[in-house]
């Protein structure tokens, strides 16, 4: 591997994607530290999710360089499925397994893909549906839940594979606003645990308060980025302090 | 029913009526419904097994897998049963020789064979539109946790895809059954063979309509309450 957790959990270098003739992400560079979270905000249609989809390789880079713990994402001979298993992804939509309940939605991929022994991984399940605090929801289906619930369910099912580092695209923006605080508690316990966490996130309060950087990402290109108490006090940037005075 | 009056006001003297007539050769009908019956079963299920293979293949990522699946699909589709039916019972043999003992090949079996065909392609074509209308970030949740394309489907995609696709299957079936008497034509002896006998041998005319009529009602008695099976699941399975 060659990679030791000293260097960049993950690296990216001038990152470039087009769709069509669009250039969704034009030349982004990040680099992620072991047990640090990273919020990614910018408005609408700035490529922020794609990016995201491009580091456990749902969505292939035109050029550039992602490497996840050493290991290049821009390759043919990539093994998908080892990388995924390090990456852990939450959607904006959630997309549970509608025909499974809670637990069994915890319980398939350590199951299936690590192929690991039921009891076991039953027992790994029920303890992170207490750690999302939905223990007395493990027979509901998904159907049966509120949003924030599945959004959590979707949390614990991720972390079932024991990721080093997980995504997390506009996990809030779906919700019911009442239902949001719970999400971003929970997400808020994983990172002082140490998980390395990307966020996408339009909740400012919650990036501020999560973060140590922030990217502003518009039109492909990060404007700026900084730790939060600086980069929310004296940002440089016009785009930074136009989008800002929007969303704050 | 007034069909029945008029052929009783007609009957000459001493013939038996056209009720007990019905009555007498109901036991024979019967015999020839199970058989509309068995090859409706037999069709469905060797089709349906064929339909979700070839289903599957629709939706390959190898192309010129899918490019085959399409040909085959389109072609079952599109072609109507009782042309298959007539290429079954003229190109399959009489018998076929597994490990040395000569099976007959009775020419109920082969117009099981000709209904198959359009039902594996009904089916395919079933399976590629369920699977089609999972939402993307089904896939999308299943990749992210490193399953790959075949456990995406069998743990994800397609359980999903039997709830959606249980109400038009069942619409095929009642297609099926309904279908069955196109077998009378190659002389499978069938309820519909057997009610043309039947109407040869007594040979009274006023048996014709109260007959045919007889027959549709065991066609309606069987198909009907699958229809209304039909709506009921789709009801229940409406996505909320």
């Amino acid at each position: 591997m060659g990679w030791t957790s000293d260097q960049p959990l993950i690296r990216m270098r001038d990152v470039r994607k087009k769709f069509g003739a669009l250039a969704i992400i034009d030349g982004i560079s990040i680099d992620v530290m072991k047990g640090e979270v990273i919020c990614i905000i910018g408005p609408s249609g700035a490529g922020k999710s794609t990016l995201l989809r491009c580091i456990n390789a749902l969505v292939p880079i035109d050029s550039g360089s992602i490497t996840v713990e050493g290991q290049e994402v821009n390759d043919p001979k990539l093994d998908k499925l080892a990388l995924r298993r390090k990456v852990g992804m939450v959607f904006q939509q959630y997309n549970l397994f509608p025909h499974r309940t809670a637990l069994a939605n915890v319980m398939m991929a350590p199951l299936h893909v690590l192929k690991r022994g039921r009891a076991e991984v039953e027992a790994e399940a029920r303890a992170l549906m207490r750690k999302v605090r939905l223990d007395g929801k493990e027979d509901s289906y998904p159907g049966e839940l509120s949003g924030g619930q599945q959004q959590r369910v979707a949390i614990a099912r991720s972390l079932a594979m024991q990721p080093d580092v997980m995504l997390f695209d506009e996990v809030t923006a779906a919700l019911d606003p009442e239902t949001v605080k719970d999400v971003l508690v929970t997400i808020r316990e994983l990172a002082e645990e140490g998980m390395t966490c990307v966020i996408v996130t339009h909740e400012m309060g919650f990036a501020r308060e999560v973060a140590d950087q922030i990217y502003l990402t518009d039109r492909g290109v990060v404007v700026e980025h900084g730790p939060p108490a600086e980069f929310f006090t004296n940002c440089r940037d016009e785009r930074t302090r136009q989008f800002l005075s929007q969303v704050l | 029913m007034l069909s029945v009056g008029v052929g009783e006001a007609q009957a000459a003297p001493g013939t038996p009526s056209i009720l007990a007539t019905i009555l007498k050769w109901t036991p024979l009908l019967a015999q020839g419904f199970a058989l509309n019956i068995t090859m409706s079963f037999l069709a469905m299920a060797i089709g349906t097994v064929l339909g979700l293979a070839l289903g599957l293949g629709l939706i390959s990522v190898i192309r010129p897998v899918r490019g085959f699946s399409w040909l085959v699909t389109q072609f079952f589709r599109n072609a109507p049963w009782l042309v298959l039916l007539f290429y079954c019972i003229l190109l399959m043999p009489f018998d076929v020789r597994i490990g040395g003992t000569i099976v007959p090949l009775p020419g109920w079996a082969k117009a099981t064979a000709g209904l198959t065909l359009p039902v594996m392609a009904n089916v395919a074509e079933l399976v590629r539109g369920a699977v089609q209308s999972i939402p993307a970030g089904q896939w999308e949740a299943s990749e992210a946790l490193a399953f790959s394309r075949l456990q995406t489907l069998r743990l994800v995609i397609l359980p999903q895809c039997v709830k959606r696709m249980t109400p038009p299957w069942m619409n095929l079936y009642a297609l099926v059954v309904v279908g069955t008497p196109l077998a009378s034509i190659v002389g499978v002896n069938e309820a519909m063979t057997l009610t043309g006998d039947v109407l040869s041998s007594e040979g009274r005319t006023e048996l014709l309509v109260p007959m045919y009529l007889y027959l549709l009602a065991w066609f309606f008695a069987y198909c009907y309450p699958i229809a209304r099976a039909t709506v009921a699941l789709e009801r229940r399975f409406q996505v909320p």
